[in-house]
């Protein structure tokens, strides 16, 4: 089980919280477990950072938040984006997008 | 980011911290629950799920600390929480806090008290529109003392209309002078503190009326003046603040003035600390503008991109012009030519002028540094307190630090302590400098001089406030609190552990403070004796004539219908009434009454040798009523008339200046030509002991007195001075009630000559009060010290001392082993000491009379005094190590 901390390039964390919570709103859990899900395990998150993470990201306006029940009927926190976090997320992506293609550029090398 | 929101929803956790608490709790659990739940659905037990989710992820409080730390309002809570904890600690030792808050208050108030009336006098600019852009023209380097000289005058009116007429650095001028005049008349006679201005005063410096309408160019016109304009308080006081429109008429100087209106109340005139009461416009005399009276300021505005060197050279280029159009008639040569190579000069006025000499803010300036120093020494043994306090909660940091504080949090905690306490000295000590400063107003007052200075708190005197408090915090807080936070775990956890001998490096820094608090006691204290010895020099000082008893009368009769013929006998007629009084034993008049600041000289020669010399014309009696002795020849008689020949008396200086090893009886001396006095022959008939002239702090001048009958420039007022055995107060009252019923409109005011001598001394008396003051609370604030920290050292080292007293010493080495303690860092303290006073000192030594700023006497006082109250404060921690028992003070380990 890798520290996803140590693991996750700096600042990645947001980038994939974003992206997940662009997908549908869903709630914190949820965040962690597509997260550990779709990276096929490789990232796994804790409760602390990420809920850092989701207060940061909610302070700077890229999400919002309400309280609705769950798919088992539970009350729970949901995240949406908003539309500064839909910009947010796109120009994050193409700066990754750049980011991965240089490294790979220079790692091919 | 979105800065609004993120302050938004910090100060929503901030204030609605249980909210937004329990939201996070039931998010958090929300989120564990499925995770709990997704591992049973995958198999595991509950008990198994629960265990492993907490394992993964850590438990709900880390996390939820996690996410609180992570905003900008956490640090804003830890130290809201700091401080409540500091609070809370600081009510638990009530007695501690009490002192610490008041000996903080009290010394942040002395020295706000003395800052706000330097900022009063000295750091304000004038209450009018853009005082910066104000300037003085003034004669570079001043007139040399030609001519008459009032107050303030640095230009006579010629001088300021040709100024007027030609500058081109200035925007618009203004010129100004003050005298003290009279309202009234006969018995109802007052004086006032009149203000003389050109029309264009109030307009150039942007005064609003309060009331009716000011000044305008319009309103100079040929003497008498008929309109003027009061003060706000001299309107509230005296014209019963009535509507200036309706008609407020004034007797002013034996003319009908109207009062057209009033200025603003924060508008005093030009003069910082004496407020005018009436304004007046310049008039045109009929008989002409004088050459020679030095009565007025000239200021102006400098034009934008005029600097006040660019403003100096254009007036110098235009100065011999404007002073070749304006030469005094009547002078000398010499003098003449030394007119004319008078140079203008521009400079700053945003502060207006102000009665206080220069030396007079060195005295204040050195003030404000002996309360900070004062100050200093409160916050020492604060520190010291707090050291002392860090000790004895040595082991509640120990176990904070045990439980995972960080050293940080620890300094923060130790900090925030002397935050509050800082705080609160910083308003008591404001609190307290609005009652100080009034009270140091007073301590400046005098007899015919109540100053008057807003002490309004201003920005200035705020932020003073708030970075004095800031620095003590500094001082007094800052090293106990990295000393305390670095407590030795493992020692400090060891219950009731105590070094055996002293840890020489818990004790260095009060050893370090002792020295400082020594160090600064011993320069405040020598300080003090200096000031307080200069002081008595000049009290005791013998100014060679008497000083009790004698009552100085100014009369005026200008007001009287007398031709100028009449003026001298009128003088006469009231001398003899004066000495015809009950109780009078003997009255003289004087041209110049002593030591009252004043001076009246004339260029002599005296055979071939020239020079200056102080003249006054006195009637017969001035000597015997004065007690001033004559050494050889006589003094004046009834015999001496207007018409008989010029006669002289001179002091001892005046024989040892000109006529040196020459019998002087029977020498003549010369005048040179001035207006109203030609050039006279005086025969020198006698030879008077030296006295003082101007001031006491004066060496004394060559002096010469001629008989009153033969004073050429007699105007219709003189003085007497009256000797009597009577109180002073007894012979004002009866004068003025025999001398008042006769004559009603001669103008009367009475001085008591001593009082009038002391009056001239108040800033050497409020230098010697204050410094004397402080200079005592210093040395009790280091004897407190050192008792606080030896008291402290011997317990400490009681265990030591018992295990001393148990192999065998007696209590005389116990006793000197405390002694020696204190007795190094004295020695070392008190050589600090003088030597940063003798540098000091240096600084202050114009402010001295009668001793050197080094006088040894005064720094062995010093240092002896200091010695004294340190040992034997010393003496009481010393007795009780002696007292210590050797098998309680064992059983201890």
């Amino acid at each position: 089980m890798p520290d996803t901390q140590g693991d996750l390039v700096q600042g990645t964390l947001n980038m994939l919280i974003l992206k997940i919570v662009a997908l549908e709103p869903i709630h914190g859990y949820g965040i962690a477990v597509r997260i550990e899900q779709m990276s096929q395990g490789v990232f796994k998150v804790n409760a602390g950072s990420l809920f850092v993470a989701l207060q940061r990201l909610h302070r700077a306006g890229f999400i919002k938040s309400e309280w609705k029940a769950s798919e088992n009927n539970r009350r729970a926190k949901y995240y949406v984006l908003t539309e500064h976090g839909r910009k947010k997320l796109g120009s994050e992506t193409r700066e990754w997008g750049k980011q991965v293609a240089a490294i790979a550029r220079i790692l091919e090398a | 980011m979105l800065l609004p929101r993120n302050i938004a929803s910090g100060l929503q956790s901030l204030f609605r911290r249980k909210q937004v608490d329990r939201e996070l709790d039931d998010e958090l659990a929300t989120y564990l629950a499925m995770a709990v739940e997704e591992k049973i659905n995958q198999g595991a037990s509950p008990e198994e799920a629960r265990r492993a989710v907490r394992l993964e992820q850590g438990t709900v409080e880390v996390a939820k600390e996690e996410v609180a730390a992570a905003g900008w309002e956490s640090f804003v809570e830890t130290l809201c929480q700091d401080l409540r904890y500091a609070a809370r600690t600081l009510r638990k030792t009530p007695v501690f806090t009490i002192v610490a808050i008041l000996t903080l208050g009290l010394g942040i108030g002395a020295n706000t008290a003395i800052f706000q009336l330097l900022d009063a006098v000295r750091l304000r600019s004038l209450p009018v529109q853009n005082p910066q852009q104000l300037a003085a023209v003034r004669i570079a380097g001043g007139n040399q003392g030609m001519g008459f000289n009032q107050d303030y005058g640095d230009l006579t009116r010629p001088l300021w209309q040709e100024i007027h007429d030609h500058q081109r650095a200035f925007s618009g001028m203004f010129a100004w002078s003050v005298s003290q005049r009279y309202t009234g008349r006969g018995s109802q006679m007052r004086h006032f503190n009149g203000l003389w201005v050109s029309g264009n005063f109030f307009q150039e410096l942007g005064v609003r009326p309060f009331r009716g309408r000011l000044l305008a160019p319009k309103d100079e016109g040929p003497c008498p003046n008929s309109y003027g304009v009061a003060s706000y308080s001299y309107w509230l006081r005296e014209l019963g603040s009535r509507d200036p429109e309706r008609g407020i008429n004034l007797i002013v100087d034996n003319d009908p003035v109207q009062i057209v209106g009033v200025t603003p109340p924060e508008f005093f005139g030009m003069v910082v600390g004496d407020s005018f009461d009436i304004a007046l416009p310049y008039c045109q005399p009929q008989a002409g503008l004088r050459r020679d009276i030095f009565e007025v300021s000239v200021m102006g505005r400098l034009k934008p991109g005029w600097t006040l060197d660019r403003a100096s050279a254009e007036l110098s280029a235009l100065s011999p012009g404007i002073f070749e159009a304006t030469v005094p008639p009547g002078r000398d040569t010499a003098t003449t030519e030394m007119y004319k190579h008078f140079r203008l000069a521009a400079y700053p006025a945003w502060r207006g002028v102000s009665q206080l000499s220069a030396s007079d803010y060195t005295s204040l300036w050195l003030l404000l540094g002996i309360t900070g120093l004062v100050l200093m020494l409160a916050c020492a043994n604060l520190a010291n307190l707090l050291l002392v306090r860090g000790r004895t909660r040595e082991r509640e940091i120990a176990v904070r630090q045990a439980l995972g504080a960080a050293r940080f949090r620890l300094i923060r905690q130790f900090l925030s302590e002397g935050v509050l306490l800082a705080a609160a000295g910083a308003v008591l000590g404001i609190a307290l400098a609005v009652v100080l400063s009034r009270g140091l107003l007073l301590l400046f007052s005098t007899e015919n001089n109540l100053p008057q200075f807003d002490l309004s708190l201003d920005w200035r005197v705020l932020s003073f406030v708030g970075s004095v408090a800031m620095l003590t915090c500094i001082v007094f807080a800052v090293a106990p609190a990295l000393r305390s936070s670095r407590a030795h775990l493992s020692d400090a956890l060891k219950s009731g552990s105590r070094g055996t001998t002293a840890d020489h490096e818990t004790f260095s820094l009060q050893r370090l403070i002792i020295v400082m608090q020594v160090a600064i006691s011993v320069t405040l204290l020598a300080g003090a004796l200096l000031f307080v010895r200069s002081f008595r020099n000049l009290v005791t000082l013998n100014p060679g004539m008497r000083e009790r008893g004698i009552t100085v009368a100014f009369l005026g009769y200008w007001q009287s219908n007398l031709p100028r013929e009449g003026w001298a006998g009128f003088q006469r007629e009231l001398l003899e009434e004066v000495q015809a009084v009950p109780g009078v034993q003997s009255a003289a008049t004087t041209t110049r009454v002593p030591l009252d600041g004043g001076s009246w000289e004339h260029d002599i020669r005296v055979g071939s040798v020239e020079g200056t010399s102080k003249f006054t014309w006195v009637s017969p009696d001035y000597f015997a009523t004065m007690s001033i002795p004559i050494v050889t020849g006589r003094g004046f008689t009834s015999d001496d008339k207007a018409s008989s020949p010029r006669v002289a008396v001179v002091n001892q200086t005046f024989v040892h200046r000109f006529l040196p090893g020459i019998d002087p009886i029977g020498q003549t001396l010369l005048t040179i030509v001035e207006p109203d006095y030609p050039a006279t022959r005086y025969q020198i008939v006698g030879v008077i002991f030296d006295t003082r002239y101007s001031s006491l702090r004066e060496e004394t001048p060559p002096m010469a007195f001629a008989p009153a009958t033969q004073f050429p420039a007699q105007g219709p007022w003189s003085n007497v001075v009256i000797d009597s055995s009577l109180p002073p107060e007894t012979v004002m009252a009866t004068l003025k009630h025999s001398l008042g019923a006769k004559h009603p409109d001669v103008v009367m005011e009475f001085h008591d000559f001593q009082k009038q001598i002391l009056d001239g001394l108040v800033m050497e008396r409020v230098m010697a009060t204050l410094s004397g003051f402080f200079g005592l609370l210093a040395a009790m604030l280091a004897a407190i010290g050192i008792y606080g920290v030896l008291s402290y050292i011997v317990v400490m080292r009681r265990n030591e001392i018992g295990i001393r007293m148990a192999l065998g010493a007696n209590r005389i080495s116990v006793l000197s082993l405390v002694f020696r303690q204190t007795a190094l860092l004295l020695a070392v303290g008190v050589a600090i000491g003088v030597v940063v006073a003798l540098a000091t000192a240096q600084g202050a030594a114009s402010l001295l009379f009668g001793l050197r700023a080094n006088d040894p006497v005064t720094f062995l006082g010093a240092s002896a005094l200091l010695i004294v109250a340190a040992l034997l404060a010393c003496y009481l921690p010393a007795r009780r190590a002696m007292q210590v028992n050797p098998m309680v003070a064992l059983r201890y380990e």
